[in-house]
C-alpha cells in the first residue's frame, strides 16, 4: 500500500482559517456597504451625518443637560432656557386624573392598572377562551365601582370629574368591546344574501366611514339631547361614547368583513352540508377562522381608535390631552408645551408603539399556521 | 358572494300557502320585515322626539336661517366674505378652506410619504433607519396632539409682530404668521396662465404623437426634455413678451398687523404641516410595501433586457406597484380630508369650525351637523369615483 507516500504537500491536520480581507466584513466593509456603496450614497450620508450633528447635541442639551431640576419655580425656568420638568411633577396627578378628587385619586390610578391588566391578558393566546369576556365583565364593572363609587364605603364621583389617563383609557376598551359584537353583526350583514339587511348594514358602514369623527361628536353633544323624549337626559361622557361605539363599530365591522371574504367558499359549502343552519354555520366554522384573519387589521384600528379617543376634548371633555391642555392654561405655567406635549406624547406612544409590535408579533404567528 | 343561506334560492313548498318559519323564503322575508320594522321604529321614535323637542324649544327647521346675515368674522378666506354676508356664504368659504387644506395637504403627503418610503427601502442605512424612526414616531402619536404642538410652536414660539423676524427683505415671520411678498397684480400673470395651457395641452398631444411614431417607426422621441421646454418656454415667452415686470408687493407693518404680500396663517400652517407629516408616515407605509410587492425578478428581467434602472423603475416596477399602491391610497388621501376636520381645534375656519359658529348662534344643530356630514361625504365620495376611475385605468388588463 502506497497510499500515504505522496502526501508530502497535502496537510492531513486543520489549518487556521484566514481571516476574509478587511473589505468585506467587519466594520469597515459594513460602512462601505451600508453607508458608502455608492457616490450618492456617500453624499447622502455626509449630508444627513452632518444635520444629525447639528439637531441631536442642541435637543439632548434642552431635554437633559441644560434641562432645569424638579422642583426648580417655573420664572427660573424660563429664564434658564432649558426643559423645564417641574411642570411634569407639578401636574403631574392633574394631568393623570383631571379633576378627580385628590384624596382619592388611588382609584382611578387602579382603573389604570386593572386595564392594562385586562389588556395585557387578553394579548396571550392561551386565555382566547370564552371565561376571558367574564373576566372582561368583571373588571369593567370594578372599574365602574372605582371611578363611580357610592357603594362599599366609596364616595360617590360624578363623572364630570373623570379625566385623564383613565378617561382615554376607558372611552378605549368600553367602545371598543362594545362595539366589537356590533360590528361582528354589521360584518355578516353586509355579507349577507338579505337584501334589506345589506341594504342597511353598506349604508350605515359608509355613511359613518364617509364622515369625520368630529361630526359624530357633534352629533352626539348637541343632536342627542334632541333625539330623546323631554326628561331623559344621558350626560355628555355617555353621549360621547355612544358617538364612539357607533364609529368604530362600522371600521371594525370593514375589518371583519375583510376576514370573512378570505374564507373561502368551500367552508361555507361544507357547513351546509353537515345541515348547520346560518347561525350555527357562521358561530361554529366561519367566524372563528374569519376572526382569527381579521386581528391584525383589528389591532390597527384600535390603534387609530386609541388616537381617535384625544378628539373629546373638542366637545369639553378632559382626556388626557385634555388635561395636558389645561394644565397649560394655568397662567403660572403658560408656555411650557413642549414639556407638556412631550410627556402625554410618551404616554400615547408607548401604548400605540406596543399595540402594534404586538400586531405584528400575532401577524408572524397566525401566518405559521398556514405554514405547511 | 359566498352562499350563507344556499337554500333561499329552493322553491317553497309544494302547495304554496305554508307560511311556517321552517319555510326558508318566509324566514327570508320575516327576517327582513322585522330588522326593516325595527329600524323604521326606531327612525320615527327618534324623529318625533326630535320634533317633539324641536316646537317645545321653539327651533324652526329648514336652511332658511342659510339666508340670514352671518356677523362674525372669518379669519382667512379665498372669496371675498364680510361679516354681513349670509352663512350660506360663510359656510362656502368654510368649503373652500377645507379643499384648499385637502389638496395642497394630499400634494405634499404624497410627495413626502413617497420619498420616506422610498428612504425606507434605502440601501443606505442610515437613511433607511431616519425613515423607519420617523414612520414609528408620527403614526403613534394622536394627529390632534402633533396639530397643537404646530400651533403651539407658531403662537407660542415666534416673536410678536412689532419684533417680527426678517431673515430675508421682505419676508416676515411672527406669531401672526410668515408673510411673503407677491408680484403685484399686472396683466402679464393672466396671460402666462394661458400660456402654460397652452403648453400643457401640447405636450399631451406631442406624446400622443411620439408614442404613435415609436410603435409605428421604432424611433424613440426625447420626450421629457421636449415637454420640459414647453412648459417651461411658453410661459417665459409670454413673460418677456408683457414687458418683464418686477414690481413686488411687499408686506409693510401698519398698525398691528403686516399689509400686502402672502401670508401663511399660523392656523393654516400648523393644521396644514400636522395633516402632511401624519399622513405622509401612513403613505410611506403604503409606498413600501407597493414597492415591496413587485417581484424581483421583474428588475433583474427588465436588466436582462438590457433596460436601463431609470426605465426599469418607470416602466417595469412603478406600474406594477401602483396597482397596490393606489386602493390604500386612495383611503389615506380620504382620512386626510376628514382630518383636516381637525382644524376646528386650533381656529383654522375649515366648515367644520364654520357650521359650528353657526350652528351656535342659530341653534339649528340638526341642519349643521347634516351639512357637515352631507358635505363631507360628497367630498368622500368625490375622492373615491375619481381614484377608482384612476384605478380601474392602471389595473391589471387580463387577456
Amino acid at each position: 500500500m502506497t497510499d500515504n507516500v505522496h502526501t508530502g504537500n497535502i496537510h492531513t491536520g486543520s489549518i487556521p482559517d484566514e481571516r476574509p480581507p478587511s473589505n468585506t466584513v467587519g466594520p469597515v466593509a459594513w460602512l462601505r456597504n451600508n453607508l458608502f456603496n455608492t457616490w450618492y450614497n456617500a453624499l447622502l450620508t455626509i449630508l444627513i451625518a452632518w444635520l444629525l450633528f447639528k439637531a441631536i447635541p442642541p435637543l439632548l442639551d434642552w431635554l437633559i443637560f441644560s434641562a432645569n431640576s424638579f422642583g426648580t419655580p417655573p420664572q427660573v425656568c424660563r429664564q434658564e432656557g432649558g426643559a423645564c420638568w417641574t411642570f411634569v411633577s407639578e401636574k403631574l396627578r392633574f394631568v393623570m386624573f383631571g379633576t378627580f378628587p385628590y384624596d382619592e385619586q388611588w382609584r382611578p390610578l387602579v382603573t389604570i392598572v386593572i386595564i392594562i391588566a385586562l389588556v395585557l391578558a387578553s394579548c396571550d393566546r392561551r386565555f382566547w377562551k370564552p371565561w376571558l369576556a367574564l373576566v372582561w365583565i368583571a373588571g369593567l364593572t370594578a372599574v365602574g365601582v372605582l371611578m363611580w363609587g357610592g357603594v362599599l364605603g366609596l364616595t360617590y364621583v360624578e363623572n364630570t370629574l373623570w379625566g385623564g389617563l383613565p378617561l382615554t383609557l376607558m372611552l378605549s376598551v368600553v367602545g371598543l368591546s362594545v362595539a366589537f359584537p356590533a360590528s361582528v353583526l354589521l360584518a355578516l350583514g353586509r355579507r349577507s344574501q338579505l337584501p334589506a339587511i345589506r341594504v342597511i348594514s353598506v349604508t350605515y358602514i359608509e355613511l359613518i366611514r364617509g364622515v369625520p369623527l368630529i361630526s359624530l361628536l357633534f352629533m352626539a353633544s348637541v343632536m342627542f339631547p334632541l333625539f330623546l323624549p323631554t326628561g331623559v337626559n344621558f350626560d355628555k361622557l355617555l353621549r360621547a361614547q355612544i358617538a364612539f361605539i357607533m364609529f368604530a363599530a362600522a371600521y371594525m365591522a370593514e375589518a371583519i368583513r375583510g376576514g370573512l371574504q378570505a374564507i373561502p367558499k368551500g367552508q361555507y359549502e361544507a357547513a351546509d352540508a353537515l345541515g348547520l343552519n346560518y347561525w350555527q354555520a357562521m358561530g361554529k366554522i366561519i367566524l372563528p377562522q374569519a376572526l382569527a384573519i381579521s386581528i391584525p387589521p383589528l389591532v390597527n384600528t384600535f390603534i387609530s381608535f386609541f388616537k381617535d379617543t384625544s378628539l373629546v376634548i373638542i366637545i369639553g371633555l378632559y382626556d388626557l390631552l385634555g388635561t395636558a391642555k389645561a394644565a397649560l392654561s394655568d397662567p403660572a405655567w403658560r408656555g411650557f408645551y413642549r414639556e407638556a406635549y412631550l410627556f402625554i406624547g410618551v404616554i400615547y406612544w408607548v401604548f400605540c408603539y406596543s399595540m402594534s409590535k404586538y400586531s405584528q408579533k400575532l401577524e408572524r404567528d397566525l401566518r405559521r399556521g398556514h405554514r405547511r | 358572494m359566498a352562499s350563507e343561506t344556499p337554500d333561499t334560492a329552493r322553491p317553497s313548498a309544494p302547495g304554496g300557502v305554508s307560511f311556517s318559519l321552517s319555510d326558508p323564503t318566509v324566514r327570508a322575508v320575516f327576517y327582513q320585515v322585522l330588522v326593516v320594522g325595527i329600524v323604521i321604529a326606531v327612525g320615527w321614535f327618534l324623529i318625533h322626539n326630535t320634533l317633539d323637542n324641536l316646537s317645545k324649544r321653539s327651533i324652526a327647521t329648514g336652511f332658511g336661517f342659510l339666508e340670514r346675515e352671518a356677523s362674525f368674522g372669518i379669519g382667512e378666506s379665498l372669496i371675498d366674505y364680510h361679516p354681513r354676508d349670509s352663512y350660506g356664504r360663510a359656510f362656502l368659504v368654510g368649503v373652500l378652506n377645507t379643499l384648499k387644506v385637502s389638496i395642497i395637504g394630499v400634494v405634499l403627503a404624497t410627495v413626502l410619504g413617497t420619498l420616506i418610503g422610498v428612504a425606507r427601502l434605502s440601501s443606505n442605512w442610515l437613511i433607511a433607519k431616519l425613515a423607519s424612526t420617523y414612520v414609528e414616531i408620527v403614526r403613534n402619536i394622536p394627529p390632534l396632539l402633533q396639530l397643537f404642538f404646530w400651533y403651539a410652536l407658531v403662537s407660542e414660539s415666534m416673536p410678536p409682530v412689532r419684533q417680527a423676524l426678517n431673515p430675508i427683505p421682505g419676508v416676515f415671520l411672527s406669531q401672526r404668521g410668515l408673510f411673503v411678498p407677491v408680484p403685484s397684480a399686472d396683466p402679464v400673470w393672466g396671460t402666462m396662465g394661458f400660456a402654460l395651457a397652452i403648453a400643457v395641452i401640447a405636450v399631451i398631444f406631442l406624446r400622443r404623437w411620439a408614442k404613435a411614431r415609436q410603435e409605428r417607426t421604432g424611433q424613440p422621441f426625447p420626450i421629457g426634455s421636449a415637454s420640459l421646454g414647453l412648459l417651461i418656454g411658453l410661459p417665459l415667452i409670454a413673460y418677456i413678451a408683457g414687458g418683464a415686470p418686477t414690481a413686488l408687493d411687499v408686506p409693510k407693518l401698519q398698525g398691528f398687523n403686516f399689509v400686502g404680500g402672502v401670508v401663511l396663517t399660523p392656523e393654516f400652517f400648523a393644521i396644514l404641516v400636522g395633516l402632511v407629516v401624519y399622513t405622509a408616515a401612513f403613505i410611506a407605509e403604503v409606498v413600501r410595501s407597493g414597492i415591496l410587492a413587485v417581484n424581483w425578478g421583474q428588475t433583474e428581467a427588465a436588466r436582462a433586457l438590457g433596460i436601463d434602472s431609470g426605465k426599469t423603475l418607470r416602466l417595469v416596477v412603478l406600474p406594477q406597484a401602483l396597482r397596490v399602491i393606489v386602493p390604500p391610497l386612495t383611503s389615506q388621501y380620504l382620512n386626510l380630508t376628514k382630518n383636516s376636520s381637525l382644524a376646528l381645534a386650533i381656529g383654522y375656519p375649515d366648515l367644520v369650525s364654520i357650521a359650528n359658529t353657526t350652528l351656535n348662534q342659530t341653534g339649528q344643530a340638526i341642519e349643521g351637523v347634516a351639512m357637515i356630514m352631507g358635505t363631507y361625504l360628497v367630498i368622500s365620495l368625490g375622492i373615491s369615483i375619481f381614484m377608482n376611475w384612476y384605478n380601474k385605468r392602471i389595473a391589471l388588463v387580463e387577456r
